[in-house]
C-alpha cells in the first residue's frame, strides 16, 4: 500500500515539475528567460535548451522508473527477480550514455563560453570603465581625448562626485573623463567593459545580455559584448557585498548610435 | 591490519554520571551527543530559514518577538537588510557544518562504525571525546556571534574576502561577529580532523576476526571514505581560517589587495588576493558536499538492501563509485569560481571532471533502481525515506548538469537555481538519509521502536513539502532571480513574488511537520514499544549485540567472528530469508 502510494505521488511530482521543462523544451528559452539582447546570448540559450532536454529526460525517466519499480515490487510472496543482465550492463550504459552526453555538452558549451571569454574585444570596441563599490555602480567614458585618467583610491570623495578618485589638477587625461551612474551604450556596437572594484567583491549581471562577471578587488577584469536592442535594462550586483547588496543596481541604457552620440556630447559639456 | 588488536580493552565501564553522560569515552554516547547537537543546530537553522522566508515576502512586517533577538537587527521586529544577511550566513554555517557534517557522518558514524566492524570502541576514545567537545565549543562560539554588539556576520557561509577580511569598515556584522565566525570554523576544523583520523584508524585497525575490508557493510565504507575526504578537506580550511583571522586582527594581508577604499577609509593592506580565499575555501567546500552526501548514500544503500530482502545488484560497485566521487571531488572546486575572474581556460578544466562526476552518480542510481526491480520491498518509514532520497538525489543531480557548464553558469550563477540545486542534493537528500537512519537505528540506540504511523505521516508531508519548496527555486533561477537579496522591490523580481509566497508557505508548513518527528523521537524514547533484538531482520553486526542499546563494550565481553559478506539476504537459513554476518551457519539455496 505504502509503496503504491509512493509511486503515485512521485509520478504526480515528476509530471508537475516537468511542465516548465517541457514548455522550455518545446517553446524555447524565452518562455522562462527574459529576451536575449546580445550577439553571443544565442549560443548560451541554445546550450541551455540542449541541457534542458537531456537533463529533463533523465529526470523524468529516473523518477518514473523509480515509481514503476516501487509500484511493482510489493507483494511478491517471497519470489525475487534480478534485473536482467545484472549490474554490468547498467554500468556500461551509464558510462557510455552519460559519458557521451557529458563530453558532447562540454564540447558544445566551449564555443559559447569562448565567445565571451576567449576572443579579445575588437580594437574599435567602445571602452568604458565600470566601478563597483558599496552599493552603487559608476561608469566612466574616456572623453574626447580617448584616454582614461589614472585612479587614485585615496582621492575618492563621493561628496564631491569624485567617485573614481581622479586627480584632474595634475592628471590631464582625467580632465575630460565622463562619469555616469547609468551605463549608456550604443546598440549594435561592441563595448569593452573594464571592471574595477573599489572596496569589496561585487558582480555585474544583466539577464538580457546573458552576461555575468565578478568584480574582484585588486584584479581589473574586462568583458566585451554587443547589445542589439534599444531599451533600458537592469544591472544588478550578484556577489554578496554587504548590507545594501539587495539594492545595488544600475540601469543599462541601450540607445541608437545617434542618440548615444548626442548623450555623450551633452555629458562632455 | 591486525585483527587481534580488536581484543584490546579500551576502558572500563563508566561509573559517575559525568563520565557516563557528559565527558563520556563511549563512542555510542558521543554519537548521541553529536546527534543531539545536530538536532539543536538544525532546529535553529530551520527557524532562521523561516524568518528569512517570511521577510522575503513581507519585508516590512514586524515579526513578533524578533526584536528580543536583536534590537539593532530587528527594531520593533522588522528585520533590517543586514540582519537578513546575518541570519542567512548563520543558517548556512549551522546547516553545513553542524548539521550536514555532524549528523550523517559524526553522529551515526560514531555510534555504528565500531559496532559494525565488531570493535569495542573507537581507536582513540579520548580523542573522540575531545572531537565532540571541541565541536561543541565551535558551536558555542558561532552562536555567541548572535549576541555581539554589531550583530552576527553577514558575509555568507562562504565568507568571501575582502568583505569578510577587512573588519568593521565593511559594515555592520563585519566586526567581532565575523571574527567569531572564523574562530568557530577554525575550531570546528580541529574537531573534524581529530574525528576523521579516529575513524580511519578505527576502520583499519579494529576490525574483528573475519571482518575483512570487503566484508564491511556499505555504510561503514561510506564513513571510511568520508573520513579520508574530511581529513584532506578540513586540513585546508583550517589554515585558511587562520589566515582570515590574521587578516582581521593581526594586520596581515593574505586576502586583501592594496588600494581598497572602504567606507571612505583607504585600507592599510597590500599584496593579498581575494581569489586565494576562494581557492582555499572551495578546495574544502566542494569535498564538503560529499562529506555530507556520502554517508547518506551509505545509510540509504544499507537500509534499502535490508528492505528489499535481496543483495544490491553490486554493492561493491557502489563502494567504487563512492571512492571515485571522493577522488573527483578534489578536482572540481573551480566550478564554484567560473565567473570569479580566474583564467577562463581553467573553467573548462574544472568543468570536465564536474561533468564526469555524473558518471559514478548515475551508476549508483541505476544500481539502486535495478536492485528495486523484482525485489520484495518492505515499506516502512525508513525505506520510504530511502526511496525519497533516491528521488531527491536524482532531482538535485540533474540540475548539477546545468551548473557544471561554464557557458550556462554565466546566466545561472548566483541565482536561485543554484540554491535549489544544492538544497536538494546536499541538504534535503542528506537529511533524508539522516531520517532513514534514525527510523532504522532508533530501536538499537534506545531499545524502543519509533511510532510507524507518525513516521509515515512525517515522511509523506516532508516529501511533498520539500518538493514544493525546492523545485520552484529552479524556475526562479531560470527567470534570473538573484540570490542573497533581502527584498525584491520595484524591479524585475517583483513579478516573481507569488512564487516566493508559495515557497514561504511550503517552508512554514514543512518546517512545522518536523514537530511530528521531534515528538515521535521524544515520545518513542520513553513510551515506544519495546524493540525486538533484530526488528528489521538485518544481517550486520549492530544487530548482534547482546542488548539494545548495546553494553558499554558493545558485545558484552565477547568478540564476534564474521563469516559472511554483509548482505546475505534472499537465502535459506534457520533464521528465515537472511543470515547474520556472525552466524557460522552456511546459507542454503534461495527459497
Amino acid at each position: 500500500m505504502g509503496g503504491k502510494l509512493f509511486a503515485v505521488i512521485l509520478v504526480v511530482i515528476a509530471l508537475a515539475s516537468a511542465v516548465p521543462i517541457v514548455s522550455h523544451t518545446f517553446m524555447g528559452a524565452n518562455v522562462s528567460l527574459p529576451e536575449d539582447i546580445s550577439t553571443h546570448g544565442h549560443d548560451i540559450d541554445k546550450q541551455l535548451d540542449e541541457t534542458m532536454i537531456e537533463a529533463g529526460l533523465s529526470f523524468l525517466a529516473a523518477q518514473l522508473v523509480l515509481a514503476f519499480f516501487v509500484f511493482q515490487s510489493g507483494g511478491r510472496n517471497g519470489v525475487l527477480k534480478n534485473f536482467p543482465g545484472g549490474a554490468k550492463y547498467l554500468v556500461v550504459a551509464a558510462v557510455l550514455l552519460v559519458g557521451a552526453e557529458a563530453i558532447a555538452l562540454g564540447a558544445m558549451g566551449t564555443k559559447a563560453w569562448g565567445k565571451v571569454y576567449f576572443e579579445p574585444a575588437s580594437a574599435d570596441a567602445l571602452p568604458i570603465q565600470a566601478q563597483a563599490g558599496q552599493f552603487a555602480f559608476y561608469f566612466r567614458y574616456a572623453g574626447p581625448d580617448g584616454k582614461f585618467g589614472v585612479l587614485h583610491p585615496e582621492k575618492i570623495d563621493e561628496g564631491n562626485s569624485n567617485f573614481f578618485g581622479l586627480d584632474p589638477e595634475n592628471d590631464i587625461p582625467a580632465r575630460d573623463d565622463i562619469t555616469s551612474a547609468e551605463l549608456v551604450i550604443p546598440a549594435n556596437k561592441e563595448v569593452h567593459l573594464m571592471l574595477h572594484a573599489k572596496d569589496v567583491g561585487h558582480s555585474f549581471y544583466v539577464r538580457e545580455l546573458r552576461i555575468q562577471q565578478d568584480f574582484v578587488p585588486g584584479l581589473d577584469l574586462s568583458l566585451h559584448f554587443t547589445a542589439t536592442k534599444v531599451g533600458k535594462y537592469e544591472i544588478v550586483c550578484t556577489q554578496l557585498c554587504g548590507l545594501g547588496h539587495y539594492n545595488m543596481k544600475a540601469y543599462l541604457n541601450v540607445m541608437s548610435q545617434d542618440d548615444f552620440d548626442k548623450w555623450l556630447k551633452a555629458q562632455s559639456n | 591490519m591486525s585483527e587481534a588488536s580488536a581484543h584490546v580493552v579500551h576502558h572500563g565501564p563508566p561509573t559517575s554520571f559525568i563520565r557516563k553522560h557528559v565527558f563520556s569515552l563511549d563512542h555510542k554516547v558521543i554519537g548521541k551527543q553529536y546527534y543531539a547537537l545536530a538536532l539543536v543546530a538544525v532546529v535553529t537553522g530551520m527557524v532562521l530559514s523561516w524568518l528569512m522566508r517570511i521577510h522575503l515576502i513581507a519585508p516590512n512586517w514586524p515579526i513578533p518577538g524578533l526584536q528580543w533577538l536583536s534590537k539593532v537587527g530587528a527594531p520593533g521586529g522588522v528585520m533590517t537588510p543586514e540582519y537578513y544577511l546575518s541570519l542567512m550566513t548563520m543558517h548556512g554555517t549551522l546547516m553545513v557544518f553542524f548539521v550536514l557534517t555532524n549528523a550523517p557522518f559524526a553522529a551515526f558514524g560514531n555510534y555504528f562504525l565500531p559496532i559494525q566492524i565488531g570493535a569495542e570502541d573507537m581507536a582513540f576514545p579520548r580523542f573522540n571525546m575531545m572531537s565532540f567537545w571541541t565541536t561543541f565549543i565551535a558551536f558555542c562560539i558561532l552562536v555567541a556571534a548572535f549576541f555581539v554588539p554589531d550583530g552576527p556576520p553577514l558575509a555568507g557561509w562562504t565568507a568571501y574576502a575582502p568583505l569578510s577580511a577587512v573588519g568593521k569598515d565593511a559594515g555592520p556584522g563585519e566586526g567581532l561577529g565575523q571574527t567569531l565566525w572564523g574562530l568557530s570554523i577554525f575550531v570546528f576544523c580541529i574537531a573534524s580532523l581529530l574525528g576523521s583520523l579516529n575513524f580511519i584508524a578505527t576502520t583499519l585497525d579494529l576490525r574483528t576476526k573475519g571482518m575483512t575490508l570487503a566484508r564491511m557493510p556499505i555504510v561503514s565504507w561510506a564513513w571510511f571514505i568520508t573520513s579520508c575526504i574530511a581529513l584532506l578537506a578540513f586540513a585546508v580550511l583550517l589554515p585558511a581560517c587562520l589566515l582570515l583571522i590574521l587578516d582581521r586582527i593581526g594586520g596581515t594581508s593574505f586576502f586583501i589587495p592594496s588600494g581598497l577604499n572602504i567606507s571612505d577609509h583607504l585600507q592599510p593592506h597590500q599584496g593579498g588576493s581575494p581569489l586565494l580565499w576562494q581557492h582555499l575555501f572551495w578546495f574544502f567546500g566542494h569535498p564538503e558536499v560529499y562529506i555530507a552526501i556520502l554517508p547518506a548514500i551509505g545509510i540509504v544503500s544499507h537500509i534499502l538492501i535490508n528492505s528489499m530482502r535481496k543483495p544490491m545488484l553490486s554493492h561493491k560497485t557502489i563502494i567504487y563509485c563512492m571512492m571515485g566521487i571522493g577522488f573527483l571531488s578534489y578536482m572540481v572546486w573551480g566550478h564554484h569560481m567560473f565567473l570569479s575572474g580566474m583564467n577562463p581556460f581553467s573553467a573548462l578544466v574544472f568543468s570536465f571532471p564536474t561533468l564526469m562526476i555524473t558518471i559514478p552518480a548515475t551508476i549508483m542510481t541505476l544500481i539502486w533502481l535495478g536492485s528495486l526491480y523484482g525485489s520484495n520491498l518492505r515499506i516502512n518509514t525508513a525505506s520510504l525515506f530511502c526511496l525519497g532520497f533516491i528521488s531527491m538525489f536524482v532531482s538535485g543531480g540533474v540540475s548539477g548538469f546545468f551548473l557544471a557548464q561554464p557557458s550556462i553558469d554565466i546566466y545561472l550563477h548566483a541565482t536561485y537555481f543554484v540554491v535549489g540545486h544544492f538544497h536538494m542534493v546536499m541538504g534535503v537528500a542528506a537529511i533524508f538519509g539522516v531520517f532513514a537512519g534514525t527510523y532504522f537505528w532508533f530501536p538499537k540506540m534506545t531499545g524502543r521502536m519509533m511510532s510507524e504511523r507518525l513516521g509515515r505521516l512525517h515522511f509523506w508531508l516532508t516529501f511533498i513539502g520539500t518538493y514544493c519548496i525546492f523545485m520552484p527555486f529552479h524556475y526562479l533561477g531560470l527567470a534570473g532571480n538573484v540570490r542573497r537579496y533581502s527584498a525584491f522591490t520595484d524591479d524585475f523580481l517583483v513579478p516573481l513574488i507569488p512564487v516566493h509566497k508559495f515557497i514561504t508557505y511550503s517552508a512554514l508548513f514543512t518546517g512545522a511537520v518536523q514537530l511530528v518527528f521531534i515528538f515521535n523521537l521524544i515520545y518513542s524514547h520513553f513510551k515506544g514499544a519495546i524493540a525486538p533484538a533484530n526488528p528489521w531482520e538485518a544481517t550486520s553486526l549492530e544487530w548482534s549485540t547482546p542488548s539494545s542499546p548495546p553494553p558499554f563494550d558493545n558485545f558484552g565481553g565477547k568478540h564476534p567472528v564474521v563469516y559472511h559478506d554483509p548482505y546475505q539476504y534472499g537465502v535459506k537459513s534457520s533464521t528465515g530469508d537472511y543470515l547474520m554476518q556472525d552466524s557460522p551457519e552456511r546459507a542454503g539455496e534461495t527459497p
